[in-house]
């Protein structure tokens, strides 16, 4: 009953934790490879992100053991709402400097040096 | 380290202090056990942790615009952060495997795989460090300009809790090592497990998006 976060004994095994590992590997090789994969530029960036997403996926439910469990709902609700505290702080912040940036008077861009 | 497995008088204590186990949730079969209250409490303590990292990831995505007049991401190494990866990666499924091993029974098989975590945790901080020093001798030191600042803050943050969960694993494993293993163990071994995997999912974000998506050209 020592298993991360949830205390469902039968998940934690020897082979969940390689079966987490194989795949957080994989998925970090494939992360490695994306730049240097002559994909359509603007595509990288996403397609990154969609990696590290589906990475954090298998360490929650792999290694924290994050599941559909009874025991992991109050978990689960609690992860929602971090995520969505995440989302508010990095979206908020991102598109109130970019509005900012965008409403900068041109002189003003010049001197800060390109801002 | 001298108790090859847990005698029976100590798993009848680790079964007591923990309570019975669940069957049906939903508060179905009376009041949680003890580990399932203590790890919903650090999760939070960890979700807030990481909300706080949120804040770095927000500075940095601004500021990273922004590094006039420095050389920015070009200085970064893809190699360290390549090798960074794989240790801290491995030290989560060692990590694991010390509970694993610790539900089997084996506490010295506990602490061989905690100290495998913990030198696998070492190596990956001396490497930050190193990749840190290498920065600062050529000038791109946190008061060089706004990409350093923001990027010795955020990744700085992860390393020094790196830094704190290797104090907390050699005090963990002191503690099983001189007074053997106590009821306590089993709720802090679950706390630490959740703090180090949580760690690796920080390193996830910042090696994507500081070094992946940041050194794009």
């Amino acid at each position: 009953m020592s298993d991360p976060v949830s205390a469902d004994s039968g998940r934690a095994t020897t082979r969940s934790y390689l079966i987490g590992y194989a795949l957080a590997i994989g998925l970090t090789v494939a992360s490695f490879a994306v730049p240097d994969a002559g994909l359509w530029p603007p595509a990288i960036p996403i397609a990154l992100a969609v990696l590290a997403v589906a990475q954090m996926g298998v360490h929650l439910v792999f290694f924290l053991h994050i599941t559909t469990a009874p025991d992991s709902t109050n978990n689960v609700l609690a992860l929602a709402f971090g995520i969505l505290i995440v989302g508010l702080v990095l979206i908020g912040s991102l598109w109130i400097m970019s509005n900012l940036n965008a409403n900068m008077m041109p002189d003003m861009k010049m001197a800060m040096g390109g801002f | 380290m001298t108790a090859p497995a847990l005698n029976p008088g100590l798993d009848a204590a680790f079964v007591a202090a923990d309570g019975p186990p669940a069957q049906y949730g939903d508060g179905a079969s009376g009041p949680a056990s003890r580990s399932v209250i203590v790890g919903y409490g650090f999760w939070i303590f960890i979700l807030s942790d990481i909300i706080m990292f949120a804040a770095f990831f927000a500075a940095f995505t601004v500021l990273s615009g922004s590094a006039f007049c420095g050389p920015g991401a070009k200085l970064l190494n893809l190699g360290t952060a390549k090798i960074e990866t794989s240790l801290l990666l491995t030290s989560s499924l060692t990590c694991g495997l010390a509970a694993v091993a610790f539900r089997g029974g084996s506490i010295r098989r506990m602490q061989l795989w905690l100290a495998v975590t913990g030198v696998l945790g070492l190596g990956f901080l001396l490497l930050e460090l190193r990749e840190f020093a290498g920065l600062i001798a050529r000038g791109a030191g946190p008061g060089s300009g706004a990409y350093f600042s923001a990027f010795f803050g955020l990744v700085g943050c992860h390393g020094v809790h790196v830094t704190f969960g290797l104090l907390w694993l050699t005090m963990l494993m002191t503690h099983v090592a001189v007074k053997g293993p106590r009821p306590e163990l089993i709720r802090r071994l679950l706390c630490f497990g959740i703090f180090w995997h949580a760690l690796d999912i920080v390193w996830i974000a910042i090696l994507t998006n500081v070094y992946l998506i940041g050194t794009l050209p």
